[in-house]
């Protein structure tokens, strides 16, 4: 088979977080009641008008400047018109020849892969149809139509399923920094469709591309495109033509069906909204959003690289989500040892938020808290097994660390003549484990050290412990 | 005294004064109606009962008093949305379909003491200059039941010739206010695009829909414009600014003013009786002091051909909603959701709207929107152009309202471009969002109305109605179309 180069193009529709809808005052809250959240304009009555939703627009200016966009001063709305029962006035009020943002771009893969934005434009939602098992009928649920959208579209920068995913995933990071979409995609907060072609290597010409839609997870980006990307090789090794197919992604089959081809592709006769006038952008505003713009993740990563001396992995993780970046630093800060936090964050809390399904601000552990646990580890008050036991119960309970170990009896045991006296009593107690160490089976020490530890229900400062086992079995090396 | 024949502004001072009420006003309306209803077929929704109940606790209470319009009634082109009411535009297609909410123009106008009235009838979706394209059968021209009333706006301009009505709404797309009041020996009104909202307004060209009132006088279109006109949060288009009281300056007279007359545009042809008619008028004007100037507008003779392409451009997506899904007409034949797009629409839309969403979906599409789409924009603007240029030389430009007195019913049905050109001379008016407003100027050896209009700048309606104003009491045209 001819090697090939892959050419991905993503384009992502983000939900925008805004309590009112696009072109009216309807809420945007998810999960309500069908048709609840619906009024004139949105249902497309007869004699309605849109009427523009500012922080819509603020918002999507934030994500143009995050993105190093230009923004226009002036934009144009436009109706793409098709018919479909999800869509009640039969257009969707978008943009097309003057996108509000243009010429953006974004770095993934540390830095090295930079991926270009072609352009990110407002509109607004469609409905959500509904079909149950056994029921001829289909329902419309018209809460979802005109919830605010930007299309985010990429430039054909993407070499690979998994770049794509990176490139996702980190569209997903800054809009969660921006708080302007909530970035789920089990939700639909966040939707994806890409479009692939391949090429012969070496070649300048792009080849004919197919558009998948319909991948609702990072994990369906990744596979569909692995699953086109071998269709499309497949039939071009067999010298065969690759059709300008739309295909539509099934993550439960693993596989994509043709939705529809080029001659059956739409032609939305785009044209200007003549409803609404060019969108104008004041200058005055678009100083006003940039300077609500956060740090934004790369520069993030850059500090906690320069000036915390994080390892690069580390700083990624942890800027990967705006909240536990800032719980890292907070702790950070109390302690003042950015690496030993970093270990803390990225292990013991990124887990108990998994396990628990919860997100930082639900946990229990303030900074200054768990600042101060590690404190105790790090000046021998504690072992690192109680530590992680402290942890546990601190977690549960938003207790301070200094209490529970009082109150348990934590403290670890460093005093040489009381652990002496335990190290005594336990080669007395394995007198067949320590003939075997004695014979050269050094292994044995792990579990003599082990049974100290048992003695002192884990209290015992394991290196002091390892020490004093070793100098007594010596002794009786001697003896 | 027949307070059903009297004009908007004479019944408020008399209500004011305390000399008749509401309900003497809605009584009178009331019988004309029913005496000449079934004759004219004005309205396609009239409630007798809830009018009088409505006048009669106004009058009860006495508030009207203290309110702009004192209690009278408003008649409404069937395309402007009043709650809990039917709203057919005048098709089949919204067959059972009652408006939730009321215009903004309604809001309004309640809002000023007036009783909203019945809804009069129209070309379907506004699309006709004669109502014969009204899914519910044409209305006829109270001046000879042989002629159409013209339109779309027919049915409010019969109304308010016939005294059905002391004023009524309309709606001005192409001249569709201007044409029938033109037709019908009324006033008809075009503010400037954008000066009364269209939020509650089904659209037919959003870009150029305009509401306006049908009265019996220039001064009575003020009174409504007063209470009409203003900025809406519920339309992006509506015009920020002040609105002024229209009728301050409406008897300040001709002098000063300066009439344009667009004699290269006036070489499209006319009915030669209409150029006696406009020729005598311009003269009269000139004579009792007004200066009259020649004006050019080389592009307003392409108006028609690219009005045509950016309303049936713009109707092909507004009208795309009425599908079967949510409202309205639905097939009894829906077995699959395309099939069902597509038998809904062909049951529910008549000849003329199929026609112009076909060729309006036709004008966007990929490989003819540059062409078609594009090109119509170029030539609006130089219409546009064309006007302010003019604007420069005098306050208002004065045309012939329509090419010809009231047409025959069933006369131009079966040709859709003459029909077309019906709107000649009031579609550049649309085309550059000015305000624009047709007086009745005498009458045809047939006893049929003729119109001249007038075009205003933009948002200056108190010159125009100034101007509009001087003519009418210069042609102090009196005749009625009954004996
Ligand atoms: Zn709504």
């Amino acid at each position: 088979m001819p090697s090939f180069e892959t050419i991905i193009g993503l384009e992502v529709h983000a939900q925008l977080q805004t309590k009112s809808k696009m072109f009216c005052g309807c809420s945007t809250r998810f999960g309500s009641a069908p048709n609840t959240q619906v009024c004139p304009v949105c249902l497309g009555l007869p004699g309605a008008l849109p009427v523009v939703n500012v922080k819509a627009v603020e918002a999507a200016v934030k994500m143009g400047l995050a993105t190093g966009c230009t923004v226009a001063r002036r934009s144009v709305f436009a109706r793409k018109n098709y018919f479909y029962p999800d869509c009640p006035k039969n257009y969707q009020i978008s943009q097309y020849e003057h996108p509000l943002c243009s010429n953006g771009f974004l770095h993934v893969e540390g830095g090295e892969k930079r991926i270009g934005i072609t352009r990110v434009h407002l509109e607004e939602d469609a409905g959500k149809l509904i079909h149950l098992e056994g029921d001829d009928h289909s329902y419309a649920d018209m809460n979802r139509v005109g919830v605010p959208l930007i299309e985010i579209v990429s430039e054909p920068d993407i070499r690979s399923p998994r770049q794509a995913a990176s490139y996702m995933q980190k569209l997903r990071t800054i809009v969660r920094y921006l708080e302007i979409c909530d970035g789920n995609m089990e939700e639909g907060s966040l939707r994806c469709d890409v479009n692939v072609s391949l090429r012969k290597k070496g070649s300048d010409k792009f080849g004919t591309k197919t558009e998948v839609k319909n991948l609702n997870s990072f994990k369906a980006v990744e596979q569909a495109l692995e699953f086109e990307i071998e269709r499309q090789a497949r039939l071009l090794g067999e010298g065969r033509k690759i059709q300008q197919d739309t295909l539509l992604w099934d993550s439960v089959k693993g596989e994509s069906q043709i939705m529809r081809s080029k001659e059956e592709a739409h032609d939305y006769r785009y044209f200007p909204e003549p409803d609404l006038l060019v969108l104008d952008i004041p200058e005055s505003l678009i100083q006003r959003v940039d300077t609500e713009i956060p740090e934004l993740p790369d520069a993030k990563l850059d500090r906690f690289v320069s000036d915390l001396g994080l390892p690069k992995y580390d700083a990624e993780v942890l800027t990967s989500s705006r909240e536990i970046a800032g719980y890292f630093e907070a702790t950070a800060k109390e302690l003042g040892d950015a690496k030993a936090v970093s270990n803390w964050v990225m292990g013991e809390v990124l887990r108990e938020l998994k396990d628990k399904k919860i997100d930082i601000s639900q946990f229990k552990i303030l900074p200054r808290q768990l600042a101060a646990l590690i404190a105790e580890v790090q000046s021998g008050g504690i072992n690192m097994p109680t530590a992680k036991d402290v942890f546990r119960d601190m977690a549960g309970t938003g207790n301070e660390a200094k209490d529970i170990i009082e109150k348990k009896g934590l403290k670890q045991i460093s005093d040489e003549g009381a652990l002496d006296a335990v190290v005594v009593s336990v080669l007395d107690n394995y007198p067949q484990e320590v003939a075997k160490y004695l014979a050269g089976k050094d292994k044995l020490l792990k579990f003599l050290v082990g049974q100290v530890m048992k003695e002192t229900r884990g209290k015992a400062h394991p290196q002091k412990a390892t020490d004093l086992l070793k100098e007594a079995l010596e002794k009786r090396r001697g003896s | 005294m027949r307070l059903n024949e009297c004009g908007l502004a004479k019944l408020v001072t008399m209500a004011k004064a305390g000399e008749i009420s509401p309900l003497d006003v809605a009584s009178h309306v009331v019988a004309a109606v029913e005496a000449r209803e079934r004759d004219l077929r004005v309205f396609l929704d009239f409630d007798k009962d809830e009018l009088l109940q409505t006048a009669r606790s106004l009058t009860d209470s006495g508030d009207y008093r203290r309110t702009p319009l004192c209690g009278m009634p408003v008649m409404i082109k069937d395309n402007i949305c009043v709650k809990d009411k039917p709203i057919s535009c005048g098709s089949r297609i919204l067959t059972g379909y009652k408006s939730p909410y009321d215009a903004t123009v309604v809001v309004n106008l309640r809002k000023n003491g007036a009783i909203i009235g019945g809804k009069t009838n129209l070309d379907e979706f506004a699309m006709g200059s004669s109502t014969e394209n009204s899914a519910f059968g044409p209305t006829r021209n109270p001046w000879s039941s042989e002629h159409a009333p013209g339109g779309s706006s027919g049915g409010s301009a019969a109304a308010v010739a016939a005294d059905m009505a002391i004023v009524s709404l309309g709606s001005d797309t192409g001249g569709s206010i201007r044409q029938p009041a033109s037709f019908c020996g009324v006033v008809g009104m075009k503010p400037t695009y954008g000066r009364v909202s269209r939020y509650g307004l089904v659209a037919f060209a959003s870009s150029l829909d305009q509401i306006g009132p049908v009265t019996k006088s220039v001064e009575d279109s003020a009174l409504m414009l007063n209470v009409m006109c203003g900025e809406d949060a519920n339309d992006a288009t509506s015009l920020p600014g002040a609105v002024p009281d229209f009728a301050a300056n409406l008897d300040n007279g001709l002098k000063g003013l300066t009439f344009g007359v667009p004699r290269d545009f006036l070489e499209v042809g006319m009915d030669e009786s209409v150029k006696d008619n406009f020729d005598k008028l311009v003269t009269n004007v000139q004579r009792e002091g007004a200066r009259v100037v020649d004006v050019s507008m080389p592009h307003a003779k392409y108006a028609v051909a690219c009005y045509y392409i950016i309303a049936n451009a713009e109707a092909s997506s507004n009208l795309a909603r009425f599908d079967g899904v949510k409202y309205g007409h639905r097939t009894q034949n829906d077995d699959d959701i395309y099939a069902m797009y597509v038998r809904t629409r062909d049951e529910g839309f008549g000849d003329e709207v199929k026609r112009r969403i076909l060729l309006g979906t036709y004008v966007l599409s990929a490989g003819y929107y540059d062409a078609y789409y594009l090109q119509a924009q170029k030539v609006r603007s130089l219409v546009v152009a064309d006007f302010a240029k003019a604007h420069e030389r005098c306050d208002m430009v004065m045309l012939p309202t329509a090419p010809s007195p009231a047409f025959k019913l069933g006369e131009k049905i079966e040709d859709p471009l003459l029909m077309y050109l019906s709107d000649v001379f009031t579609i550049p008016i649309n085309l550059a969002g000015l305000p624009g407003v047709s007086i009745p100027t005498g009458l045809s050896a047939d006893r049929l109305p003729f119109g001249v209009q007038f075009i205003g700048r933009p948002l200056d309606e108190s010159t125009l109605l100034q101007g509009a104003r001087a003519v009418e009491k210069l042609v102090d045209f009196r005749e009625k179309p009954f004996a």
